[in-house]
């Protein structure tokens, strides 16, 4: 018989800093990006995005651990938002 | 009695600790590996600055994971001595045993240089030495000490008297100046000053000493 193959899913978790949390780095950043000559800048921020190809029997399942990752590890609630983009098994 | 240092990869000052411990105040230390599920029998827990895996993801966060961390945090529990410095505080903040978070410097800036500091002692029982509103001074070495929490969160850690070490001068800009905080018991502290680099006079200044020397008496 033929192994069935585990679907492997890709997904891309975004960790942003909560809003009421101050973001230096992006000032700074804002600050040469005025330097460069780029005008109209209201606001920048700085996260990080992190991409991950997980087996998993399925797309439910997939997304749970997805979570659980993203909330006990990746981010740190405290402190940052995350947000959670699950394409389909490719 | 032996004070165990938690040693992860990338911790640098486990052995400044060990010196200011063993040289300074001839207490007995004991290294613990990061991999070490058994403080055997240990008196307290130092959670030493540096860089534990490289910071990666965020400070603190890989060395959540650790084995003995497992063992530490039962230590805690059971009213056991921890102390968390630099790193270490962030350390005992990502696995809950301190409310809030360290972040990136307000300037951005490394910050290596001398700090003044009040103590309100409240119930922490590493700071039993110190008067209330007693001025020291201590060196800090960070990027990210810069503490944040919920406002209703610190208005309650005020409260219950656990904001323990506050900066007269707030060199990172610290919610509440908050330079180290403890648990509600007492047993657990996290600063980010480095009481270690100040107990030998011939670095500068010993207001470090009490806090480690609590240890010994």
């Amino acid at each position: 018989m033929p192994e069935v193959p585990v679907p492997l899913f890709h997904a891309r978790v975004q960790v942003s800093l909560r809003p009421s949390v101050l973001d230096p780095a992006g000032e700074a950043t804002r600050a040469a990006a005025a330097r460069l000559g780029v005008e109209g800048i209201q606001r920048l921020r700085i996260g990080k995005a992190i991409e991950v190809a997980l087996e998993a029997p399925d797309r439910a399942t997939a997304q749970q651990r997805l979570e659980l990752l993203s909330d006990r590890l990746l981010a740190n609630p405290v402190i940052e938002d995350w947000s959670l983009d699950l394409a389909d098994a490719g | 009695m032996t004070i165990g240092i938690v040693v992860f990869p990338g911790s640098n000052c486990d052995r400044d600790m060990r010196w200011a411990l063993e040289g300074c105040l001839g207490l007995p230390t004991r290294f613990l590996w990061h991999e070490e599920r058994d403080l055997d029998g240990v008196a307290a827990v130092v959670l030493p600055g540096g860089f534990s895996y490289g910071d990666y993801l965020r400070c603190g966060a890989i060395a959540r994971f650790a084995p003995v961390l497992d063992a530490v945090r039962t230590f805690a529990d059971a009213g056991g001595p921890v102390l968390g410095i630099c790193n270490g505080f962030q350390v005992l903040t990502e696995i809950g045993l301190l409310p809030g978070a360290l972040t990136r410097n307000r300037g951005l800036h490394f910050l290596c240089e001398p700090a003044d500091l009040l103590v309100s002692p409240g119930p922490c029982q590493w700071l039993e030495a110190y008067g209330d509103g007693e001025r020291i001074s201590l060196p800090i070495a960070h990027g990210e000490g810069r503490y944040q929490v919920e406002p209703e969160e610190l208005e309650r850690l005020e409260q219950q008297g656990q904001v323990v070490l506050r900066y007269a001068g707030n060199p990172n800009g610290s919610l509440g100046d908050v330079a180290g905080l403890c648990n509600a018991a007492g047993n657990v502290l996290g600063l980010m000053p480095h009481p270690e680099r100040a107990c030998d006079a011939a670095l500068g200044g010993i207001d470090g000493r009490r806090l480690l020397a609590s240890l010994g008496a």
